[in-house]
């Protein structure tokens, strides 16, 4: 029997399709509904999950509010620092680098890439560790400066960490600006500071918005960062999570700790696109 | 300088260079106040490049731009009495059409009062019919209405100038026809300078009272459109403008024209030196009859028509000439009216229609 086109696109679409949906159900799907039956179970006897219906682990998380507390204040005040260093090396990059230094401007921004984050990481800690900035700070006299193991710290890191991951996706929007845009505004009289604002800054704001929640979203499930440098003092929900499933063993609690993040996830990403529909007027945001 | 300058746009030895590349070079200029002037000429001739001087976006490498009576140079756009009809239209998406048209009202200082901004707003849109279609955005607009938006959102500025670059290129043919016919009105009625950028012959010749016809970073002729279609200044702008057939010849002393295959033609300039010449021609100055025909004409075979209705155009090839484009208007809508692709024909027009141009 002949296929019909139609048929025949569907089977093309499936196909390629295919793998992708398949990684995604195995490792994302099933994990999920598994951690959703874990969260409302109870914890084993001796650790782990025991099949049961109750919502007690969700009524139990106000005890790990300050990993809470933490995660939903150092995020988004790290991506809201990130943004306000990045925008300005993007703008930089996009609009008044001329093209010819432009790639390879771009290209130094990924560089840090090449080194792993924990390494990265690891030196941040050197630095701000008592053999770094306080030891100096110490020998012209000022005397038991703590850094390490500060909210500071933490902020530190996420923005060193984080940076290269806001400045692209606000570069790609401002360089995808059509720059007759910007001649037309000056053309009606609009001064460079009120094209900027008046034009500029809402037409890269999907850019802007991608940026935010893409490092917000990664911000919130962050564990490297506050366990180096907040030294167990300023700790995330991604700590919490890792010492209630591998210290304490308490799978039903640490399940539902993270439903209750994905739930987080989803809300702040929802909400920062449709602020971003809204205000450029166009549907189309890159990435996330 | 002067108190009332009768000049809106003033370009005194104008050059502009970019790196190596001459984009204008040497230009002079004047656009009396209230004319419509056209800037035609092929892509890469610099017209852009004149008009972006003009508007601001581009300084000149050399020489003075003066926007009503005052030197222009280093001025930034944002300070300019101009304003521009953008190609493609530059119309900001992230607005409503009514935002986009109050845009230049907007940064006026001190502020105009909200009223003010709506009723020049409503006006605006009203000139040029889009009354109603202040809440849409501007992808829910089709390219025509575009460009009213583009057209209101400058005029609402009231600019001593209005900028148009290559303005209906975007356009379908029955709708840029009817925006030939729109601008013009327009432009008669708010009296405002227009100056136009368009690669197209039809729409400079239609629409301005001035054409300015570029090419290479030069003015090649600044006249009226009846005398740049009429009395070409040179070769380029007789090709560039309408059709024209070219023979080669000799200017021989005495004011004849001794053309390839022998035929002579009485010389129209004078002013020339005898030497090798070209000869441009209009294809609708040429009459076509039947047969032969006196010593002084030409002859040739009709190897192609085109009919376009209530004209034909032939290609004929004239013997030991060359191919010749002659438009014919038809008389009537006898069959005998058209001559036939294999006919002989005698080939006559009156001397005085052709321009002899130095080879």
């Amino acid at each position: 029997m002949p296929l019909t086109m139609t048929t025949k696109r569907r089977l093309v679409t499936a196909a390629l399709l295919a793998p992708a949906s398949a990684w995604l159900f195995v490792f994302l799907v099933l994990p999920f509904i598994a951690m959703l039956v874990f969260s409302v179970g109870e914890r084993g006897p001796a650790g782990g999950y025991q099949a049961a219906f109750t919502f007690a682990q969700y009524a139990n998380l106000p005890a790990r509010s300050a990993a809470y507390w933490n995660t939903l204040m150092l995020a988004p005040a790290g991506a809201f620092l990130c943004l306000l260093v990045a925008y300005p090396t993007a703008y930089y990059l996009a609009v008044k680098a001329s093209p010819r230094h432009r790639l390879l401007l771009v290209s130094l921004v990924v560089v840090p890439f090449w080194t792993s984050l924990l390494v990265r990481t690891y030196a941040w800690m050197y630095i701000l560790g008592s053999r770094g900035i306080p030891n100096l700070l110490d020998m012209i006299g000022i005397a038991d400066v703590r850094l390490l193991n500060t909210p500071g710290a933490v902020l530190l890191g996420i923005v060193y960490g984080y940076l290269p991951l806001m400045i692209m996706p606000i570069y790609v929007s401002l360089e995808k600006l059509d720059r007759r845009l910007l001649e037309a505004s000056a053309d009606l009289g609009a001064k460079p500071l009120s094209t900027f604002f008046s034009v500029t800054l809402p037409l890269s704001l999907p850019g802007v918005m991608t940026g935010v929640a893409l490092v917000t979203i990664l911000l919130l499930g962050e564990y490297l960062i506050p366990q180096l440098l907040g030294g167990g003092k300023v700790f995330f929900i991604g700590n919490a999570l890792v010492d209630l499933f591998l210290q304490s063993r308490n799978w039903p609690f640490g399940s539902a700790i993270a439903v209750t993040l994905v739930a987080i996830v989803v809300v702040v990403l929802t909400v920062a696109m449709r602020i971003a529909w809204r205000i450029s007027g166009t549907r189309q945001v890159d990435l996330v | 300088m002067t108190s009332a300058p009768t000049n809106d746009i003033e370009f005194r030895s104008v050059t502009k260079r970019y790196g190596a590349v001459t984009a204008v070079s040497d230009i002079n200029l004047s656009v009396p106040k209230g004319a419509f002037v056209a800037l035609l000429g092929p892509s890469g001739c610099g017209k852009t490049t004149c008009l972006r001087m003009i508007g601001g976006f581009e300084q000149p490498s050399e020489g003075e731009v003066l926007i009503a009576g005052k030197v222009a140079n280093g001025v930034p756009a944002y300070r300019r009495p101009v304003n521009m009809v953008f190609q493609h239209y530059a119309l900001f998406p992230h607005f409503d059409v009514e935002r986009n048209v109050a845009y230049g009202l907007r940064q006026l200082r001190p502020r105009l009062p909200a009223a003010e901004i709506a009723r020049r707003v409503g006006e605006a849109l009203e000139m040029v019919r889009l009354t109603g279609f202040a809440r849409r955005r501007i992808h829910e607009m089709s390219g025509g209405q575009q460009q009213r938006v583009a057209l209101a959102r400058a005029l609402v500025n009231k600019p001593s100038v209005l900028l148009l670059d290559e303005p209906l290129a975007a356009l379908d043919k029955k709708l840029r026809t009817a925006m030939q016919i729109e601008l013009q009105t327009l432009q008669r009625d708010l009296g405002i300078t227009f100056v136009l950028v368009t690669h197209d012959q039809e729409e400079a010749l239609s629409m301005s009272d001035l054409v300015c016809v570029m090419s290479a970073g030069r003015i090649r002729q600044l006249a009226t459109p009846q005398e740049v279609y009429d009395r070409p200044a040179d070769l380029f702008v007789a090709d560039f403008v309408g059709k024209t057939n070219r023979f080669a010849g000799t200017l021989e002393t005495g004011g004849t024209v001794r053309l390839g295959n022998g035929a002579a033609l009485p010389a129209a300039r004078a002013d020339l030196a005898p030497g090798a010449v070209t000869v441009a021609l209009r294809p609708e100055a040429i009459r076509l009859s039947r047969g032969t025909a006196g010593a002084t004409t030409l002859e040739g075979t009709v190897t192609h028509r085109i009919f376009l209705g209530s004209a034909a155009e032939y290609s004929v090839a004239v013997d030991g000439l060359g191919d010749l484009l002659v438009t014919a208007e038809r008389h009537s809508q006898s069959q005998n009216d058209l001559v036939a692709p294999g006919e002989r024909v005698a080939i006559s027009f009156d001397p005085g229609q052709t321009h002899i141009f130095p080879a």
